[in-house]
């Protein structure tokens, strides 16, 4: 292990010890653990959108489906089951992992071989389809509840198991883009022809990249299901898909440090905007929010961060 | 035969409420390569103008519609000027972002009380519904000015767009931009046009949607503003015979969905639909196959 591997294992374990200790004491209400939570699993959604759209360049706006998939699949297997036991959580989030990562190659084969707008499109009608199926799901299995949504899931996710699985994500898509793979999907991005030309499978390196962003958002799906107790299938409509996309494209394309930090403060903003704005104005929430966007894009158009990167997440 | 003839009917005037809408994006799209995702509210605020001028003022319903128009194009211009124009060099991506952030805006601030406010509305009624019948088939006058305006103003874009300088302008300038500048056209004042005409139609659009279907909200344009997108994909994004020819398909699909299978159904099927062309022929029904140079 060199020095700097040490190190930042070290600094990994003093956050969660940390922010574990502030939550103990309630230093950290359990409102705030319940934001940080989100923030934590919209974050390992958006490095799954990052790994298909900011490494790969494969415009999805597809991705609240495949978080849907993972969410719906593991509420099921655990209310099925029925039990509190905390391990049923792994199970899930395995499971919503596999079944989001088949459809997203099933999905994926055909449509990655459409171009920019065009798969934008596709994901988007995909996304749509899903949410209409999630609406109409209580006719197959009366427990998924359908459009009236779905209850009675038990309240697994906390802090430390979405802390787990977010480290796990960010070394898992560290690793994966500093290695040959990693390379082969900045080089579709950067030109699809030029890589077909030296000899890299594009249809494969599309399909691997798209399926292991989907499945990020599979594991993240499981990991919300698990934190509110209650899904309704407005919780993945398009608008959560294109949430997912203003992360990544503020944060910076192709930037884990970007992702991962505007992935928090917008879980944080959203929420804060509602704290500290006074009662009056409260309405003001959603309205202020869409003009920061504009503003921010107007003036940073590559992304609050750019193509910035921690050093512990660059390769060597 | 006749509930289907009955249920086309009522398609095709859901088809030309979309076609207006999606004439606006794909000109738009044509032009500037943006998927416009504000559009949808674009019509939205369209219904809400036709409801203030109608029920509030009063006014009769082609002063109405034309105030709708003029009241959304003028939006439609402002916002490409603020939100779209210094973007014109950055990434595609966003400018598309930047839409989305004025979709929500639009959504949101007409939601305050002192705007539109969030509830549904009862549109007003210009005038009382009158039935004829032609053999067992029911047409409303309703449906026959839908008609009859979508008609008129397609009829109009196509005059525009064919026959005078400013729509040759435009074609030029979505055919290639930096050519057309060296030609001497002012690419600044083409993009506005167009957005100015596009948001006037989807402004229109609003206001016949609002007659046909009585009830607007401020969230009313982001399900006709997506089928209409993908009524301008369906048709080959950027032709505008096209936008008209799938905003019609869609249309007709919505409604005998609804009529035969299930309505819960009914936009599942459009979007099937789009998948489906876009995998056979990823450019459009019109769309004609461009060839990549290497």
């Amino acid at each position: 292990m060199s020095n700097r591997t040490v190190k930042t294992i070290i600094m990994v374990i003093a956050v969660y010890i940390v922010l574990f200790i502030l939550i103990k004491f309630s230093i950290i209400n359990p409102y705030w653990h319940q934001i940080l939570c989100y923030a934590g699993i919209m974050a390992i959604q958006a490095l799954g959108l990052n790994l298909i759209y900011g490494y790969t360049g494969q415009f999805s706006l597809g991705q609240a489906a495949f978080y849907g998939i993972g969410a719906y699949l593991s509420a099921y297997i655990s209310k099925t089951i029925h039990t509190t036991n905390p391990l049923i959580l792994i199970l899930g989030i395995i499971a919503g992992a596999i079944l989001s990562g088949i459809v997203a190659l099933l999905i994926g084969l055909p449509i990655l071989r459409l171009r920019s707008d065009y798969l934008g499109i596709a994901t988007l009608g995909f996304g749509i389809i899903m949410k209409i199926i999630f609406d109409n799901a209580d006719a197959v299995i009366p427990s998924l509840g359908g459009s009236r949504g779905m209850t009675g899931i038990p309240r697994l996710t906390n802090f430390t198991w979405v802390f787990t699985v977010f480290v796990l994500a960010v070394l898992v898509i560290r690793n994966l883009i500093n290695s040959s793979i990693g390379r082969a999907l900045v080089s579709i991005r950067e030109d699809e022809i030029a890589a077909e030309a030296v000899g890299i499978d594009t249809t494969k390196y599309k399909t691997l990249g798209f399926v292991i962003g989907c499945i990020y958002a599979g594991v993240a799906g499981a990991l919300y299901a698990h934190l509110y107790s209650f899904l309704h299938p407005a919780n993945f409509d398009f608008l959560k898909s294109i949430d997912v996309m203003l992360i990544i494209v503020l944060g910076g394309l192709g930037s884990i440090s970007g992702t991962i930090i505007t992935a928090i403060a917008w879980a944080f903003l959203l929420e804060g905007l509602r704290v500290v704005l006074p009662e009056a104005i409260l309405d003001w929430r959603l309205v202020i929010y869409p003009l920061i966007l504009i503003i921010i894009m107007l003036v940073r158009p590559r992304g609050i961060f750019g193509g910035m990167e921690f050093k512990f997440l660059k390769s060597d | 035969m006749t509930y289907l003839l009955q249920q086309l009917i009522n398609g095709l005037q859901l088809g030309f409420v979309y076609a207006l809408i999606a004439l606006g994006y794909t000109m738009v799209y044509g032009i500037v390569r943006l998927i416009n995702f504000a559009h949808g509210d674009i019509f939205m605020i369209g219904a809400y103008f036709g409801f203030y001028l109608l029920g509030r003022f009063k006014l009769p319903f082609p002063l109405s519609i034309l105030g709708a128009m003029l009241g959304t194009a003028i939006l439609g211009i402002t916002i490409e000027r603020v939100a779209y124009k210094p973007l014109r060099t950055a990434p595609r991506i966003a400018a598309l972002i930047t839409a989305m952030g004025v979709s929500l805006f639009l959504e949101y601030f007409s939601s305050l009380k002192f705007v539109f406010g969030p509830n549904y509305l009862a549109y007003p009624r210009p005038f009382p519904i009158v039935n004829y019948n032609f053999g067992g088939l029911t047409i409303s006058n309703i449906q026959v000015i839908v008609f009859g305006v979508a008609i008129l103003l397609m009829l109009g874009l196509h005059f525009f767009v064919i026959k005078t300088k400013t729509g040759m302008a435009m074609r030029a300038v979505s055919f290639d931009k930096e050519t057309a500048q060296l030609m001497g056209i002012d690419i600044n004042r083409i993009i506005s046009i167009t957005f100015g005409i596009g948001s006037g139609l989807a402004g229109a659009g609003g206001v016949l949607y609002g007659i046909a279907y009585p009830q607007i909200n401020p969230f009313m344009g982001i399900m006709p503003g997506l089928k209409a997108f993908v009524a301008a994909v369906l048709g080959g994004i950027g032709i505008i015979p096209g936008a008209m020819l799938g905003a019609v398909i869609m249309g007709v699909v919505e409604v005998l969905t609804a009529a035969f299978l299930s309505s819960t159904l009914r936009d599942a099927v459009a979007f099937a639909i789009l998948i489906i062309v876009l995998l056979i022929k990823p450019t459009g029904i019109l769309g004609k196959e461009a060839t990549e140079k290497v």
